[in-house]
Parts: structure tokens; sequence; C-alpha cells
């Protein structure tokens, strides 16, 4: 098991640790996701089908519109929602809906988040410190 | 951040507990954009359809209301987004009564605390257009980009609840786009043929956003040789807005900030990349399945002008949307009285369609409906639909006005 410390900007939420659901694709809330079935809906996502439920989402970045800033608190309301959500690139909504839903919650990391974080991969998210610490298994390669 | 006296006073409880809840929201969105103060807005557009809040964002607001009036009441004007319900037509449409109750009760807590019920995203055309240099609150990213980009005014997207913070507290964090040095350009367009209709103006606004990476990026477009019209440059923003998710563009020549392309960059201008009539065609190609069968033709997002709704009429006099096939066209509450009293909406109607008021498509539990009716192919002029409708399980394409009547008509893709 190898150890690595990513900083990154200060953040918004909780400190947690979870497993990685990783992609290098964008997230929208209303534009992506099932959120009754907790899995991505959108076909053209590289998440599709995948559930998103209690993983830490490493992502390029936010697309799409505004309805995220409600619906992360909704899916957290029905234990729905994922556990942390990474970004390279914040925009408003996102931060407004994880300060909102009380959601861990980082982007601004210096490198590409979605190339230093594979799936799978166990990651504990520090908003407060800046800071996301990643384990991975020695046999494994970033995906 | 520095707060002023009323500032902290809200942070202390000392204005009540709905007050001391925004200011802390806003704060902390405030620090992690390194916002150094909070500034004055003057109007908040509030993006809250139930679709979006669901049971446990009602309950929250309905929290807020209960609060004693002086707590409760939005500080600056407030007007809302489309809501999840059209009370004339949501049976028609086979939309569950549990959704109605819960609009209900979100109209009931908003109206509690001085918001207006607009229900539309075309504020800007419609309710209180913002002018050049006003900081605003503005939830929609449509409503946004373009109060931004074609009025000047100064606005990040705040979403349902920054919104409604910024209405409790009549301030929002002074960071992105409040900021004047955040608002010149990133990245030099220049187009090479005009687009022909409302939807290859949407188009064109998926072209360039998908060549967009973040909201800090602030697209200049070169060649607009005449100025495009109010609605031409509503669907354009939109889809930029959609696809790209920035919050402002400039057109040299036309739009407020930009008298040319050197006055908006700073430094030399980049060089740009050419958008043509090609482009515009693989986009929508990109969205297209000629011969299926069509479940519902949708008008909508952004909520159409009372000259989109002539256009519609004109186009539906004297035909018949084919009985497989539903057409939907959502307007304001305002627009939709005005085509009311014009008789507009008679002859859209008279042609099989409905005429949707105070909704937008996508935001009215399109999931649902689509399960209710068994849509599954869409069709629209809106190239910002397009791009949302998918995550709902629909199989959209996008075609101009025209089109998609005749397709209407047809009961299939043409």
């Amino acid at each position: 098991m190898s150890e690595r410390i990513i900083r990154g900007h200060v953040g918004v939420g909780p400190k947690v640790t979870g497993v990685a659901l990783s992609a290098a694709d964008y997230f929208s809330a209303r534009y992506d996701l099932d959120r009754i079935r907790g899995v991505f809906s959108r076909p053209a996502h590289k998440l599709h089908g995948e559930s998103y439920v209690g993983r830490v989402l490493v992502l390029l970045g936010a697309k799409g519109g505004v309805a995220t800033s409600w619906m992360l608190r909704e899916m957290a309301s029905r234990q729905m929602a994922p556990l942390a959500l990474l970004l390279n690139t914040a925009n408003p909504i996102m931060a407004q809906g994880a300060a909102f839903a009380d959601l861990a919650f980082m982007d601004r990391f210096g490198e590409d988040i979605t190339k230093a974080i594979a799936t799978g991969d166990e990651v504990t998210v520090d908003p407060a410190a800046g800071e996301v610490r990643v384990r991975r298994a020695a046999s494994e390669k970033p995906g | 951040m520095r707060l002023d006296d009323e500032e902290r006073a809200m942070l202390a409880g000392e204005l009540g507990a709905p007050r001391r809840w925004a200011i802390e929201q806003q704060i902390r969105v405030g620090r992690f954009f390194d916002a150094q103060d909070m500034v004055r807005v003057s109007q908040v557009h509030l993006m809250a359809d139930t679709e979006s809040l669901g049971a446990s964002g009602v309950e929250f607001l309905e929290k807020l209301a209960a609060a004693p009036a002086e707590h409760r009441r939005v500080h600056v004007p407030t007007v809302t987004d489309p809501r999840g319900i059209d009370f004339a037509a949501y049976k028609r449409l086979k939309v569950d009564e549990r959704f109605a109750g819960l609009e209900r009760r979100a109209i009931a807590a908003f109206s509690a605390m001085g918001v207006l019920m607009t229900d539309t995203c075309i504020n800007y055309q419609t309710i209180m257009p913002p002018v050049h240099g006003e900081h605003l609150a503005f939830g929609d990213t449509g409503s946004t980009i373009y109060a931004n980009s074609v009025m000047g005014a100064r606005s990040n997207f705040e979403g349902g609840p920054a919104a409604l913070a910024a209405a409790l507290t009549g301030r929002a964090a002074r960071y992105g786009y409040h900021l004047p040095e955040r608002r010149r350009g990133t990245r030099h367009f220049v187009l090479k043929d005009r687009p022909r209709d409302l939807s290859d103006w949407g188009a064109l606004g998926g072209v360039i956003g998908r060549k967009l990476q973040s909201y800090w990026e602030v697209p200049v477009i070169d060649g607009v040789s005449a100025a495009p019209t109010s609605d031409e440059l509503k669907h354009f923003g939109a889809a930029l807005a959609s696809f790209g998710t920035v919050a402002l563009f400039h057109v040299p020549g036309i739009t407020p900030e930009a008298p040319d392309a050197r006055g908006v960059f700073d430094g030399a201008v980049p060089k740009a990349e050419t958008i043509g009539n090609a482009d515009i065609a693989a986009f929508r190609d990109s969205y297209d399945a000629k011969g299926d069968k069509l479940d519902v033709v949708v008008f909508s997002a952004p909520q159409l002008s009372l000259v989109e709704l002539q256009m519609l009429a004109d186009r539906l006099d004297g035909k018949r949307v084919h009985a497989g096939t539903a057409l939907l066209a959502a307007t304001s509450p305002e627009i939709k009285s005005a085509a009311d009293r014009m008789g507009l909406t008679g002859r859209i109607e008279d042609a099989g369609a409905v005429v949707l008021q105070g909704v937008c498509f996508y935001q009215m539990y399109a999931r649902e409906i689509a399960e209710a009716n068994g849509w599954k192919r869409l069709m629209s002029n809106s190239a910002k639909l397009v791009n949302i409708i998918g995550g709902y399980g629909y199989k959209p394409v996008l075609a101009s006005m025209d089109r998609c009547i005749e397709s209407a008509v047809a009961g299939r893709v043409l």
C-alpha cells in the first residue's frame, strides 16, 4: 500500500474517508445523474451506469446548470449522495451546493486530480486543511 | 472576509435565524473563492423548482418561512425561475399529484418570505431588465450569462440556496464576475457564417461551450457584423452556459464591455478559432435520428418570448399535430397572459399543441412525465434542452422550429 498527499485549496465540508470513483469527465447532478437510483444516467458520461453513492467522486470540473446546489442536499437527505467531491476547477454552484449540503468538497490541486486518483483508491479528504491523502494497493496503477 | 456592522449583526443572529443561516452560507462560499468582502445586490433571481428541491428542500424553506415576519422577509426584490408544475396542465401531462402538493408548499413558503413568484427564466426580457454595472444574484445560467454579457450587469451563477441567501442578506460574496479583472476575455473565436435561426444560435453556443473547460473562461466571439436579436442571444447564451458552464461572453462591437477585440483582452489579442456552418451542422447532426417515431416536441429552455410564440402560431396555422406526438411550448405567466389576450395560445392549441406557463420542460419532472406518457424520442429547437434531457432518459433531436413542426405533424423525425 502506497500513500501520497495532495495539496489543494481549502475547501468546505467535513473530513471523510472513502473509495474513489474517478474519470476525466465533468459533473452536473441534473444533467448526469439518475438521483433516484443513484447512478450516472447520461449515456455519454464516462461513468454511465456507475453508482456514485458513498463514493469520493473525482472529476475534471463542473458543467451544466444551477440545480446541483439544491440537489446535493436532497440526495444527502435520502442517503443517496456521494461522500465527497474533488474537481480540478470548481464553479460557484458546486461550492454553494457543497456548503449547503455539508459535503466534503475541494478543488485547485495544481495537478490533474483525475490522473492522480484512480477508481478504487482509498482517499481521505480534509477540506479544512486543504489536503487529500491517497492510498493505493501496491500492484494497482492509476486508471 | 471583512464584514460591515449589519453583516456582523446577521452573523450574530441579531437579525433572526434565516439571515444568520444566509450569511454563514455566503461566508463559507466567499472563503472558498477568496472573496475579501461582500457586495450589495439590487435584485435576486431564484431557482427553486421542486424537482430539484425535493421534500427535504421544501421542509428547509418551510422552516425559514416559519420565522417571524421581520426575520424571514427578503431584503431585495426577489423573483423565481420556472417552477415544477403548471397547475393548469399537470393532470393532462400525467404528473403525479404528490408533486403538485410539494409545489404548493414551496409556493406558500416563498410567498411568506416576500418572494415574487414570477416563475420565469427570461426575467431579463420580461420582469426587470438589469442595467450596466448593476450587481445581481441571478440563479439560472441562461439569465446570468445574458445579464452579464448583453446587459453588462455583474453576477455569478447563484444556485437556489445561494440566491435565497442573497435575497435574505441583500448581498453576495465579492468574487468572480463581480470583479472587473475577472471579466476580461480568455478565449477568442471568430464567426465565419452567421447562424440562420434560433436553433443555430443555440448550436453555436453548444459548439463554443464544448471547447471551454471551466466557469472562469470568458469567450470573445468576433465576426458578428450586425446586432443579433434578444431571442438569438438568449438561445446562444443559454446553450453556451449549459455546454460550457460559463457565465460571460463578449461580442466586440455588440456587447457593452467589448468595443473591439483589443479592448476586451489583457495584452495581445489571442489567435482566433474559426467557427462556421460546418461546425454548427456537425453539432446539430450529433443529435439526429431521421425516420424515428417522434413522441414529443418541446419548445422551451429558455421559455419562449411573445415573438417566438407568434412564430410558432404562424407555423402551426392550418396544421394538426400527429395523434401519436405531443407538442409542448413553455413560457412565463406574463407572456402566456399576453399570448392568451392576443389569440396566440388559441391558435397554437387549435393545432393540438399545449402552451405551458411558469415551467420549463426539464424542470417539470421530465423523467416522471416520460415514464407516465411513454415518451422517449424528443425533438426541440433548443440546444440547451437537448444537452440536459439525455440524462432524464430521453433521446433528443435538435432541429429548427420549422423542422420540429413538420416532424410533429408527421409523427416521426423528418
